[in-house]
């Protein structure tokens, strides 16, 4: 008690510190807190250069993709001549359907003489080249139109067509007067007339659901490509992926995990997994080609083939994850159980099975939206290409018909001669990565609402 | 679970899903090959599928010989139907096809493509000759009786009324039709313009064919690039080095005339009608094979190759021809060959 200094007493002088103060720092310490600060600013500008990539990204794939989601339409009144489409003029629906597209090109040209005249526009281009406006597809659609409804044979229908791509194009900024210069598929007397019905309220560009429901189409018309046939194609595989790796991953996880005795066999099997996980994808789509199709005779360009190929090379990956997350369950719990009787399976599937489920779960999904952006193995077994055309008709169809996916559709775009497809393919990057956003999305909400921790 | 017991149920399970699916039998047309002729090919699929009730043809690239050696795979109804080709089918391929069981093959000539040698839209304009083209990017030219390695590095080396402008070249590589016909048509040709093929038999004691595979040998110095891709990527890596002037198709430039200006190759500008009568020199056909095995057991077949060279299709104005096909002047012969399923062997 002595220590304490007595009020009013004089301090006694006291020899100074040998060292430096604590509250003052020496030059070592300076060094070594600005070598703290440079550590920590250089995790600060790596996570910067991330989030700066990550925003010019992001900025590319919208500012480039955006505009696909839009489409430009014009409306026009056709005349059904009933002696070019029904010459006997019986409606029989069999000699209606022998009139081939073709047939139908000079009714379009026809029709559109008629808005040049109702306009008054002064143009000088032939009736021919005014169907450069309009779609390739328009003939198409006219035909549907007829078939469905034969009646409409006599009549002047007014139908909205897809305006073709250049005119899409001009409309959206990305063609101009300039650039047509050189152009066979538009010039700039067609723009006049753009111009003239736009104020006219004729040509319009309006959402497209067409491109998010739609099929794809031929190098000749980019504004009639979708992505919805090969969305339906992604899911088809995923289905696949789904049935097959998740039970197959989970047994033998749980086998791995739970029962397994320790020894050279489970030791090599375990390596193998995660080497497996390692695999670039391309040698699954090989092992595919020449298991599933060469030697099992599947049909090619089938999402049965495909989902079974990205079930090969998910399966590692949910292994892994569920065995993490099989470990993660406390021995404690599963000792408890055994501990009152319990049998081995009960343990485990009373127990851990629901405690580890939802890591198994994130596990699973994130696999799934790894093989929901895989391309290079569908390349192999004839996905990729001009394939995603026709809706399947059934699920067993949706198995089995030629069908591709959705990174497969962007990759085929994305090498297309005609500009007006790099658009779509930018549009169908936004598309898959909503899918992949909401996939991810779901993971973080499972863990987020049933993880446990102990 | 044993591993046997493992091993044969998983065994049953893939036996099941093969069952399954062989006793679908395929109903559409299966079309693999040239990533030059996919445009069309996909074109006339589209057109057929809305004309007919038959499904849509599958149309996939990849190339004329990966195209071919498909096709060549056997007959049935897990192997493609037609092989699209921007070259003849060669010797060996009909051969391997024999020895697989594809002993009847129909050959279809759609029409004609041109290749066009293009640069960035505003960059230097140039006017070029096989000969020229040879001078750049030959491996070794002969000079004063012996083989030495090009020394050329500007246009201007080449040919004095050329823009002095560093050389560099991407043409397509060797899994490409279109690479043959580079090496036939412009290489070999200008190798013979410039006489440096006699110099080259007098280097070598007459070997003509040695002569020929060093006429269309390219440097590997960096200055001629090998574009195993297709035209896109040409064109992007004209839009990131300008310097550069790609080998395209004349449709593929046609679609693009607002990033690229198209060169002329002997004083000639290429489109469709100098290539159709021929005045331009670079042009080759472009095909498309089809498996008589197939005809009458995959539906819709027969229907597709006729549809594909009908002459509102492939005609002068057909859809194909506003895309870029210069359209074969005997397509009628063509079409009697297909409505008769005349064999290559027959011709």
């Amino acid at each position: 008690m002595t220590d304490i200094p007595q009020p009013g007493a004089t301090p006694v002088e006291r020899p100074a510190p040998k060292g430096d103060s604590l509250l003052v720092t020496d030059a070592r310490t300076k060094r070594r807190n600005r070598a703290e600060r440079r550590f920590k600013a250089y995790g600060i500008a790596a996570l910067g250069v991330g989030m700066a990539f990550l925003v010019a990204l992001l900025w590319a794939i919208l500012s480039n993709g955006l505009t696909a989601f839009t489409q430009s339409y014009v409306q026009l009144d056709v005349p059904l001549l009933e002696e070019k489409l029904d010459k006997d003029g019986d409606r029989d629906p069999a000699k209606i359907a022998k009139v081939s597209t073709f047939g139908y090109a000079p009714l379009i040209e026809a029709g559109l003489v008629d808005l040049v005249e109702k306009t008054r526009v002064e143009t000088e281009l032939a009736p021919k080249a005014l169907t450069k406006i309009l779609s390739s597809s328009a003939a198409a659609q006219l035909r549907d139109r007829v078939l469905a409804n034969p009646d409409l044979i006599g009549q002047t229908v007014s139908v909205e067509l897809l305006a073709s791509s250049r005119v899409d194009g001009y409309l959206k900024g990305r063609v101009s007067r300039a650039s047509l210069a050189r152009d066979k598929n538009l010039d700039a007397e067609h723009l006049d007339l753009i111009d003239a019905w736009r104020d006219a309220g004729l040509v319009e560009k309006r959402f497209n659901w067409d491109f998010i429901t739609g099929a794809d189409a031929s190098d000749s018309r980019p504004e009639q490509a979708g992505i919805g046939v090969a969305m339906l194609g992604s899911l088809f595989m995923m289905l696949v992926v789904l049935i097959l790796s998740l039970p197959i991953g989970v047994a033998a996880s749980i086998y791995l995990e739970e029962f397994a005795p320790q020894n050279r066999l489970t030791d090599m099997i375990e390596v193998n997994i995660s080497n497996l996980a390692a695999v670039p994808s391309i040698v699954f789509g090989i092992l595919g080609l020449a298991v599933f199709i060469q030697f099992m005779h599947l049909p090619q360009s089938a999402p049965l083939v495909g989902g079974l190929v990205l079930t090969l090379m998910t399966l590692p990956t949910i292994i892994i994850s569920t065995r993490a997350a099989l470990k993660a369950v406390p021995p404690s719990i599963r000792n408890a159980a055994l501990g009152v009787g319990a049998s081995k399976m009960q343990a485990v599937t009373h127990h851990v099975l629901p405690l580890a489920m939802p890591g198994i779960l994130t596990g699973t999904i994130l696999g799934l939206a790894q093989a929901l952006g895989e391309t290079a193995p569908l390349l192999l077994i004839g996905m990729v290409g001009y394939i995603a055309t026709n809706y399947p008709d059934g699920v067993a169809e949706g198995f089995l018909a030629p069908n591709s996916a959705m990174p497969a559709q962007i990759y085929e775009w994305a090498k297309r001669a005609d500009p007006a497809f790099y658009e779509r393919a930018w549009g169908g990057i936004i598309v898959l990565l909503v899918f992949l956003l909401a996939m991810n999305l779901i993971a973080v909400l499972l863990r987020r609402r049933f993880e446990r921790r102990w | 679970m044993s591993f046997v017991k493992l091993t044969a149920s998983s065994a049953a399970l893939i036996a099941a899903t093969a069952g399954f699916a062989t006793a679908q039998s395929r109903d559409n047309v299966q079309v693999a090959g040239s990533s030059t002729v996919l445009p069309y090919a996909s074109i006339v699929a589209e057109a057929f599928g809305e004309n007919f009730d038959f499904p849509t043809p599958v149309v996939e690239s990849g190339g004329s010989s990966a195209g071919l050696a498909r096709f060549c795979e056997g007959v049935g109804e897990n192997t493609i139907d037609i092989a699209n080709a921007s070259r003849a089918i060669r010797e060996g391929e009909v051969e391997s096809c024999a020895a697989n069981g594809v002993n009847e093959i129909i050959e279809v000539r759609i029409g004609y493509d041109g290749i066009v040698f293009a640069s960035d839209i505003d960059g230097e304009t140039f006017a070029f000759t096989p000969a020229d083209w040879y001078q750049a990017l030959a491996a070794e030219i002969p000079q004063d009786g012996a083989m030495v390695a090009n020394p050329n590095a500007s246009w201007a080396d080449v040919n004095a009324e050329l823009p002095d402008q560093e050389i560099l070249a991407f043409i397509p590589g060797t899994k490409h039709g279109t690479r043959e016909v580079f090496e036939e048509k412009v290489l070999l040709a200008g190798c013979e313009e410039t006489g440096a093929y006699e110099q080259i038999l007098e280097i070598n004691g007459g070997d003509e064919d040695a002569a020929e595979a060093a006429c269309m040998e390219t440097r590997t110095d960096g200055v001629s690039v090998d574009i195993d891709g297709d035209y896109t990527e040409t064109l992007a890596r004209i839009e990131a080095n300008p310097q550069g002037i790609g080998v395209f198709g004349l449709s593929f430039y046609e679609n693009n005339t607002d990033s690229l200006q198209v060169a002329t190759m002997s004083g000639v500008e290429p489109s469709t009608e100098t290539i159709a009568s021929g005045e331009y020199p670079v042009s080759r056909p472009l095909y498309f094979y089809i498996k008589k095995a197939h005809l009458g057991v995959i539906p819709g077949l027969q229907e597709f190759a006729e549809f594909f060279v009908a002459d509102e299709i492939a005609g002068p104005d057909g859809p194909l021809s506003a895309y870029g096909l210069v359209a074969d002047p005997e397509l009628a012969a063509t079409q009697e060959a297909v409505a008769n399923g005349t064999t290559m062997d027959a011709m």
